[in-house]
């Protein structure tokens, strides 16, 4: 100290001091004990660019007019409106229509919504959903609470699928050569060719199908093979479980399901296995048992070890993320299983650091014999399942925390051989019937079996596509038929657990379209029969008591079928011996993945999915290449740089993402994109992979060449955008975590930086929000955060928030009211990632309230911070004086007015805004009003958990707990009483009422040192 | 030189002296406008397909508001009834009435009578019939003498400054419960006392006061805070 204020006062010799800032800054470094934590590559690096993003509100050109109209021209002409502004209160508000029933149904009150169970299936596995219905109009999809496979969480395949019911773009007519045809017309023209096919006992009908888990649907094609017994029934998808039943194959000599039981998990070892991400069997139920187990307050905390060949969420939450190339897993899977004790044949000899590792999480599953599992991912291959069999039934898992179940698959065939074969049948001219139901073969088959080649230049006589959109495959088939969504049809489809649920639907058919049950009806001689006698007819056969009808209404209510639950089986392993590990040579892998928003491409027209940054890069909108970062610097490539990728002989374009934790020496793609017919959203977007996938390596291969073409493309990626501002680096953390270890010394870590209560000049601050019978707050536990994205679209569906396209999110103009940021920990090849969902922090201090010139945005004196659009006049003051850069600007008109489908899709009790207005996250105050007045009516109190915000109703891992934090026995007070609790950016005193519970890992002692 | 000519000078005061009263008068004319019905539609009948008269079916045949608008007390929209509820009556009375034939029609061919909305708040407004209902506020109170309006017309502005005057001060416009749906409902006078749990009021105010007590109202910054009506 001394020293300090001697050379400083001496202050001429630069040197001399320039030294001392080194010392000083050193000395602040190794003080430091909070860990560090950064966003972007460019972060780490402390880009110029960054410090400019982290500065504004907005990023740079947001807030600017940078369109063919320029500023000043835009102002001269707007000049006159602009004076006129005021006057846009005094219009004259047009007369309305009220339209009331004719006939009221009993059950409908207008103004309260009524929720219907059904279900959402994805490849072939459902998702049990409640959907709110306004005056019979599907509005927002919810998890079924009651349903064990939901517990009321949902996916966000499952929460975007609303917008899909009312996408313009469906497919609206029946269509025949492209003309518009009527279902009477397709009628007649299928009698003949079906007639002829009599004769010949069906030998030239072949069906393709999806995974089918629907007993009534399998149960019509079973009756149809039944009709003509040559026909054949082949299934394809592209994001199939072939490797899955492969693997139950070689392990037991029959296609099982796995089912695991992460509450009964103390240590969890995921192969490349994304399994808290959606389209993962069974991810809402996983997500939840996963996050109970993951509280350092309450039991034993399960410890993960993931290894993958792509960054994901997953890994994100492991306590050990381990990069790895996708065809090395087999070799770390068979040494592992060497290490249990078992000889699963030589294994590819893993490298150094592997040995240890291996050795590390061998005996950690040694140490907690029948309480671990083994989850391989699946696209690894049959061997790393039939090991991950074998591994769990050694540890005595079986039973405990694995289960196997028959397949809920109806036909657990080979996908890709079943689709050769047809292909092969259809170049020898024996089909003559070709009725593809769902699905886009021509679209998303594997490029060497030339489907649309096929299909465009075989003379299949009667070519028919089913299908929600008017796509690539029905393009090449005479007819299409118009396929009603599901929210739209009768059905049912099994849960990863076998239950059954009857989709019901929520709305008659927007347009004159027919379900697959339909269809199939037809083809077995039954034109007439409707969705609904299919699918209850079926159910009659299967509950033939007397007591059918209140078992169907039962099933209708609950949202699933009693004693449909497939039961535990007994499968023996088979000891016979697994093929020699094969050499996958050196060369750059390429690894195939569905796209975590647009699936395999079903979902490339779903603005809300298309827009929502995906978990780890943040991407919108694209699909660019990811790389490693150290393997970037080596091909000398950076973020958005153009390269060829060719395969075999194939070659595609596509730009470059470098991201951090990608394993080196290995791509990853993602499909889905690069459509032609998807739609006004999806056409053209991104870029298109599958001609790179071969059939017989439809996962990752290896072979790849790389090469820079030298141009750019521009990627639009949130990551970055709405950085909070830090000055003083890591002396109040963002994210704040510790090891359970450090958390047991230290259990009140995260209250570092926290004001006292006696710091405001206003004393008697917190009394005015006491005497309120509620003061609502949120606190968000880390720990339980799995970053699956639902909660951001649960909110852009309950707020109505709308889509605003690539280049406005480029420009940071993106609206989604709750972000999840993600920040990394460690260097930037094996970073450790945090996720943090971000809404609106509800300040008690509020700064954004302070600087609004027209009262726009005030407290309410229940402690929110409310948002009054009709007031708000686009300064955008409140934005720029909000440390959490919570708020978001309607900087042009996003959203759609005009498109009446859409008008049907939102949620009458929340305004939709227009440009010019501010919004941002209100604790989804429209939820608090309808129950505060329900509750006032029947005089109580709003119950605990009773009110809950969009985001925490179908968040998976119940990670988001909002409530009354006056009452001191509500959810959320008891968890903000935790000393994990803490406030972001709590030193500004702005007293947020939405808190953190610190996150807290639980590594390995053996592999930390 | 002189430019100006020397009435210039009166007229310039002249200007200055008007134009505080003319800009005065513009400002007080737009507000009045912005006020008066031909913004606010206040007491102006609208144009319906059968000219329903709420005083026939209220004062002469005695229908009570609930018959109707069914789910005022158990949701935020009182409701229209459908053709069905007039059909209830008008299948047995009046069943050649031309004046009706609108409504026969739209229940043989099931298509909707499409009414033009009377009392209509902006969009970006939430009002909620049953706790209104609930906490004593009267329907004429906000929708006045429906059982006197042949043809009906919104009552009052139903601007923003006419919803707090209420919220401002409830005590003056509560009544009993039990007195919400009676449209000749006078409030306690010294000539008419009322009296309520054993209690004599003659004037309104202390009869609103004991009131905001006893149906539990929220203050008055609750029940003005932005976020009652705007979400």
């Amino acid at each position: 100290m001394k020293e300090n204020g001697k050379s400083s006062s001496q202050g001429a010799c630069s040197g001399k001091k320039n030294k001392l800032m080194f010392e000083t800054a050193r000395q602040r470094l190794a003080e430091t004990t909070g860990p560090e934590y950064w966003r972007s590559l460019e972060e780490l690096a402390g880009s110029a660019q960054f410090r400019e993003m982290i500065r504004g509100e907005f990023p740079q050109g947001a807030s600017e007019w940078l369109d063919s109209v320029s500023r000043r021209g835009f102002l001269r002409l707007m000049g006159a409106s602009l004076a006129m502004a005021g006057m846009t209160a005094c219009t004259k508000q047009p007369l309305e229509p009220i339209v009331p029933y004719v006939r009221q149904p009993e059950d409908v009150v207008p103004g309260r919504p009524l929720f219907y169970a059904t279900a959402f299936s994805l490849g072939g596995y459902a998702s049990p959903v409640l959907v709110e219905s306004h005056l019979y109009r599907p509005t927002k999809i919810e998890g079924n609470d009651k349903h064990p496979a939901s517990l009321g969480g949902t996916d966000v395949f499952a929460q975007a699928s609303i917008l899909g019911l009312y996408d313009p773009d469906r497919s609206q007519t029946h269509l025949y050569l492209n003309q518009v045809r009527t279902w009477g017309n397709f009628v007649e023209a299928i009698r003949g060719p079906l007639h002829s096919q009599k004769a010949v006992e069906g030998s030239g009908i072949r069906i393709l199908t999806r995974t089918v888990s629907s007993p009534s649907l399998a149960d019509q094609l079973a009756r149809m093979l039944e009709l003509y017994p040559q026909a054949k029934w082949h299934v394809y998808e592209p994001i199939n479980r072939d490797n899955v039943y492969a693997g139950a194959q070689l392990a037991f000599g029959q296609p099982v399901d796995t089912q695991y039981r992460l509450e009964n998990a103390d240590v969890i070892v995921s192969l490349d296995a994304d399994f808290l991400y959606g389209g993962f069997p069974g991810i809402t139920r996983y997500a939840r048992d996963f996050a109970k187990r993951r509280d350092p307050d309450g039991g034993e905390m399960s410890r993960l070890y993931a290894l993958e060949s792509t960054p994901s969420s997953t890994g994100a939450k492991a306590d050990h993320r381990v990069p790895m190339r996708a065809s090395e897993i087999e070799g770390f899977a068979r040494a592992l299983a060497a290490a249990l004790g078992f000889n699963p044949g030589a294994g590819t000899l893993p490298h150094e650091p592997e040995v240890r590792l291996v050795g590390a999480i061998a005996r950690d599953l040694e140490a907690h014999r029948s309480r671990t599992v083994v989850i391989p991912g699946d696209h690894q291959s049959p061997v790393v399942h039939a090991l991950a069999h074998a591994i769990n039934q050694a540890l005595g898992n079986v039973g405990n925390t694995v289960i196997y179940t028959d397949p809920v698959n109806a036909r657990p065939v080979n996908q890709t051989a079943s689709l050769r074969e047809l292909v092969a049948d259809m170049r020898a001219g024996k089909v003559d019937m070709l009725l593809i139901l769902g699905g886009n073969p021509a679209y998303d088959a594997p490029a060497d079996l030339g489907f649309a080649d096929a299909l465009k230049n075989t003379s299949v006589p009667f070519r028919l596509h089913l299908g929600l959109y008017q796509d690539e495959t029905a393009e090449l088939c005479q007819w299409h038929v118009s396929e009603t969504h599901f929210l739209e049809a009768w059905g049912d489809a099994r849960a990863y657990d076998g239950t059954v649920t009857i989709q019901q639907p929520l709305i008659a058919p927007l347009y004159d379209s027919k379900s697959a049950y339909e269809l199939m009806a037809l083809l077995a001689g039954q034109s007439e029969a409707s969705g609904y006698e299919i699918v209850r007819g079926y159910w009659q056969k299967q509950h033939s008591g007397a007591d059918f009808d209140q078992f169907w209404a039962k099933a209708l209510h609950d949202g699933w079928v009693e004693g449909t639950t497939f039961p535990a089986r007994q499968v023996a392993a088979r000891p016979a011996g697994l093929p020699a590990p094969e050499d996958s040579g050196q060369g750059i892998e390429i690894n195939f993945r569905r796209d975590p928003s647009v699936y395999d491409g079903c979902f490339a027209n779903n603005g809300w999915l298309q827009e929502l940054p995906r978990p780890l890069t943040k991407m919108t909108w694209d699909n660019p290449v990811l790389i490693a970062p150290k393997m970037a610097e080596r091909l000398g490539l950076a973020s958005e740089d153009m390269i060829a990728l060719e395969l075999n002989g194939n070659t595609r374009v596509a730009p470059v993402w470098i991201q951090a934790g990608h394993p080196d020496n290995a791509v990853t793609v993602f499909l889905g994109y690069g459509r032609r017919r998807a739609g006004r959203v999806g056409t053209a977007s991104g870029f298109d992979f599958y001609p790179l996938r071969a059939s017989g390596s439809p996962w990752f291969s290896t072979g790849l060449k790389i090469q820079k073409t030298g141009e750019r493309y521009l990627l639009a990626t949130t990551q970055g955008y709405q950085t909070m501002e830090t000055p003083n680096g890591d002396t109040r953390p963002l994210v704040r975590s510790r090891s359970l270890e450090e958390y047991h010394k230290e259990p009140d870590f995260a209250q570092e930086g926290k004001p006292p209560a006696s710091l405001t000049l206003y004393p008697g601050y917190q009394a005015q929000y006491e005497k309120e019978p509620y003061e609502w707050g949120m606190a968000i536990d880390l720990n339980a955060c799995v970053g699956c994205n639902n909660c951001i679209l649960a909110c852009q569906s309950e707020n109505n928030i709308p889509v605003v396209g690539k280049e406005q999110c480029n420009k940071g103009r993106h609206m989604h009211w709750l972000r999840v940021d993600v920040y990394y920990q460690g260097d930037r090849d094996h970073p450790q990632a945090y996720f943090q969902p971000v809404p609106c922090m509800q300040c008690e201090n509020a700064p954004c309230e302070l600087v609004c010139p027209v009262g726009a945005t005030v407290h309410s004196t229940e402690g929110l911070n409310d948002m009054v659009y009709n007031r708000c006049v686009g300064t955008r003051y409140c934005s720029n004086n909000c440390p959490y850069k919570v708020r978001r600007f309607n900087f042009l008109l996003f959203q759609d007015w005009e498109t009446p489908q859409y008008k049907m899709m939102r949620n009458p009790d929340v305004t939709v805004r227009s440009r010019g207005v501010m919004e941002k996250c209100t604790y989804c105050v429209q939820r608090i009003s309808h129950h505060r007045i329900d509750a006032e009516r029947e005089k109580r109190r709003i119950g605990d958990l009773e009110l809950q915000t969009a985001c925490q109703q179908s968040c998976p891992a119940g990670a988001i707990t909002f409530g009354n934090i006056n009452d001191p026995n509500s959810q959320v007070s008891r968890l903000k009483a935790k000393s994990r609790n803490y406030g972001l950016l709590e030193d500004l005193n702005t007293r947020p009422r939405t808190t953190y519970l610190a996150e807290i890992r639980n590594p390995n002692s053996e592999l930390e040192s | 030189m002189q430019i100006f000519h020397r009435s210039t000078n009166t007229i310039s005061r002249a200007t200055l002296f008007g134009a505080v009263f003319l800009i005065s008068f513009v400002l007080w004319a737009c507000i009045e406008i912005q006020r008066s019905p031909y913004v606010t539609y206040a007491k102006v009948v609208r144009p319906q397909p059968v000219p329903f008269s709420h005083q026939h079916h209220v004062a002469g045949l005695g229908i009570d508001c609930r018959y109707c608008h069914t789910s005022v007390e158990a949701s935020s929209f009182a409701g229209i009834p459908p053709t069905k509820t007039c059909m209830n009556c008008h299948s047995q009375i009046w069943t050649g009435a031309w004046l009706l034939e609108p409504v026969r029609e739209s229940f043989r061919s099931g298509k909707s009578l499409v009414w033009t909305r009377v009392n209509d708040l902006p969009d970006f407004v939430y009002f909620d019939h049953s706790i209104h209902i609930n906490k004593g506020v009267g329907c004429n109170t906000c929708h006045g003498p429906v059982d006197r309006m042949p043809l009906m017309y919104n009552y009052a502005s139903l601007q923003m400054e006419w919803c707090l005057d209420c919220h401002r001060d409830p005590a003056k416009n509560l009544r009993p419960r039990d007195q919400v749906f009676n449209m000749r409902y006078e409030p306690p006078s010294t000539l008419k006392p009322l009296t309520l749990d054993g209690k004599q009021y003659t004037d309104q105010l202390s009869l609103g006061v004991d009131l905001v007590k006893k149906y539990n109202l929220r203050t008055v910054a609750d029940i003005t805070s932005c976020s009652t009506c705007h979400r």
